[in-house]
């Protein structure tokens, strides 16, 4: 069945009839040419975009939920609204107990405090923090380590400050590690610093001290300012978020249905949306590469419509030679195809240098706006098979048009 | 090896048909040279075109070498074309793009052989009309005269029984007309069977029987003695 395409013969048919018409046949791949252009072009940028919001959120744990306390909007259970809601280290406790999905829970404090370093202070945000804050808000250290469990455990007075802060409590070049920073007038030793990140979720911390720690010098007693959630990856964080304001709720005698008691921030949903807005966009690069490629593939049955037409007495004088109508028909059928794919092999190397180019201007350097723009074998490979489906469907056009004439009409057209 | 019986064509024009051929009744032995004569309208190129199965008769008889021919797909027409049939065309139909030897190879690709075959055959049919040394011309750089020669050589090369000439030198002038009856004329010294389609006196005089056809019906059915082509070359 097949053996034809192998066939030195059927490729000097394709090869006489294509240069023949060589600007004709060019200008019909054109088309097809433009349109895998597009899809792979547009394709490997969306995948860039993609890869840069990544590399951007790629420190934070996406599928995360802030939650703090408010004021109550409802009376409940002989208490007034208004009422002050501040969660607990045993509210924490028992959220990450009873709350289906959670992967970390992070409990936090934060005050901003006035510190001082010989004759530089400044006013910085001190954030009480477990050593888990860094698996869900990675940070990047320059220097030394983060707050580790014996920091809390012994209730140190050590901490790990920004990069900006120590801009501004620091000489230029001078090594912070080791060196003590006044903190609420109480000495405490710098043990880490950190990289500003990206992006900013959530207020911003400059220093980190162990949570213990804060709760000691604040006395703060079992009260945390808020929670952050991480959920598991195969939970939706949105009914995560649902659930531990439920749970809280009951725990801090609260209407259930009372909107206000609790304030929360909800990365996953803000993060969702932007993942969206990129699922969109590849949707509307396939559907408009595809369009392309549809209305390139119709153009090269045209073409060959019209190159049938003229043909009629050739193929009619081919008919009284012996040709079968199959055989007629197969020979269109594999110059359609045979011109869709070397137009669209075409487009995707083309495709490829206008990637290439994209990621020479716009891909260099830590923030560029595309990261490793590509497209995956899969995606070009999917792009071939539509090529050689739509190839042979609008090739049995002008095929079935050839044979419909009788071989009597057509020797008699002059 | 052809019969026909009582053969009827019409063509639908409009609401009305046109009556072509009104039963048509033809014998042709083999070895046999015959002329199909006939003013324009006669229904001579239609008889030629039903022999040639590229048309299909409405009622009648048609067989040819013992083999009923009726109710043909485009298939089996394509297969018994290749196999039975060589056709020569007053405008020649050699395809433009293809050289003199490929034109030639043409029906033998048709007929599945191996290239080196084909090209083989081919070469040996072109020699036979005289023009290997024009094997790798493409058509437009032939005479009229040469172009009719690459289009016999393409009719003999599947060997067919039958070979049907449509005014073979209707576009030729009297003297590459002469030339090219010639050769036809060797063909039929050779054994081959020629039916051929023509309105000039002289040609059809250089066949050796006549079939005169008017409105539709033979009219005359004469055997003449042949004049041979090759005193006026």
């Amino acid at each position: 069945m097949f053996k034809f395409l192998f066939d030195r013969d059927t490729w000097q048919e394709v090869f006489d009839s294509f240069s023949k018409n060589k600007l004709r046949s060019i200008l019909t791949m054109v088309g097809v040419w433009w349109g895998i252009l597009l899809l792979i072009g547009l394709l490997g940028s969306a995948k860039g975009l993609e890869n840069s919001f990544n590399r951007l959120f790629g420190s934070f744990a996406t599928n995360s939920v802030f939650v703090w306390g408010q004021s109550t909007s409802k009376p409940f259970k002989g208490f007034q609204e208004g009422r002050q809601v501040r969660l607990s280290l045993t509210d924490a406790k028992k959220v990450e107990k009873n709350v289906e999905g959670i992967e970390f829970l992070v409990p936090r404090n934060q005050n901003q405090a006035i510190v001082v370093r010989n004759f530089l202070s400044s006013s910085f945000s001190i954030n009480g923090d477990y050593p888990l804050l860094d698996q869900v808000q990675k940070k990047k250290l320059i220097h030394g380590r983060f707050i580790n469990q014996n920091d809390i455990d012994d209730n140190k007075k050590v901490v790990v400050i920004s990069e900006d802060a120590y801009k501004q409590l620091f000489e230029k070049d001078e090594m912070p590690i080791g060196e003590y920073i006044e903190i609420n007038k109480i000495n405490f030793k710098v043990v880490g610093m950190f990289e500003n990140g990206n992006v900013n979720m959530g207020p911003t911390s400059d220093m980190h001290i162990p949570f213990t720690t804060f709760q000691q010098i604040y006395n703060q007693g079992d009260r945390i300012g808020w929670m952050m959630i991480t959920g598991k990856p195969e939970y939706d964080i949105k009914q995560i978020e649902e659930d531990a304001k439920l749970l809280l709720k009951n725990l801090n005698k609260i209407h259930p249905k009372d909107t206000r008691a609790f304030g929360s921030f909800n990365l996953g949903k803000e993060f969702a949306k932007i993942t969206g807005f990129l699922t969109g966009m590849q949707f509307l690069t396939w559907f408009v590469g595809i369009a392309t490629l549809i209305a390139g593939v119709f153009a090269i049955g045209n073409i060959l419509l019209i190159t049938v037409k003229e043909r009629t007495k050739e193929i009619g004088v081919r008919r009284a030679l012996g040709a079968t109508p199959f055989e007629i028909k197969r020979q269109i059928v594999v110059e359609a195809v045979f011109l869709t794919i070397v137009a669209g092999i075409f487009g995707i190397i083309t495709g490829g240098w206008i990637l290439i180019l994209l990621d020479h201007f716009f891909g260099q350097g830590e923030d560029a706006a595309i990261v490793n723009a590509s497209v995956s074998i899969g995606v070009v490979f999917i792009a071939l098979v539509i090529l050689v489906v739509l190839g042979t469907l609008i090739g049995l056009i002008p095929a079935f048009k050839a044979t419909s004439i009788k071989p009597i009409e057509a020797l008699r057209e002059e | 090896m052809l019969k026909i019986h009582q053969l009827h064509k019409s063509y639908p024009i409009g609401d009305s048909s046109l009556h072509v051929l009104k039963g048509i009744d033809l014998n042709v032995e083999e070895g046999e040279m015959v002329a199909i004569m006939g003013s324009s309208g006669s229904g001579k190129s239609t008889l030629l075109n039903i022999i040639g199965m590229l048309d299909e008769a409405d009622s009648g008889e048609y067989i040819l070498d013992e083999l009923p021919i009726k109710n043909l797909t485009e298939k089996k027409a394509a297969v018994y074309r290749n196999k039975f049939l060589g056709f020569i065309f007053q405008s020649f139909n050699l395809i433009n793009y293809k050289n003199a030897l490929e034109n030639v190879a043409l029906p033998l690709y048709y007929q599945g052989l191996k290239r080196k075959e084909r090209q083989e055959k081919a070469m040996y049919h072109l020699g036979k009309v005289g023009l290997a040394d024009w094997a790798k011309h493409l058509p437009k750089e032939l005479s009229g005269g040469q172009k009719q020669r690459v289009a016999i050589a393409r009719a003999l090369a599947a060997n067919p029984k039958l070979l049907l000439a449509d005014e073979p030198t209707g576009a030729l002038d009297t003297k590459t007309s002469y030339d090219i009856m010639a050769f036809i004329q060797q063909l039929n010294d050779e054994g081959k069977t020629i039916l051929m389609v023509t309105h000039e006196e002289d040609i059809a005089n250089m066949c050796k029987r006549i079939v005169r056809l008017k409105d539709g019906v033979i009219m005359e059915d004469v055997k003449v003695t042949q004049v041979r082509a090759e005193q006026y070359v």
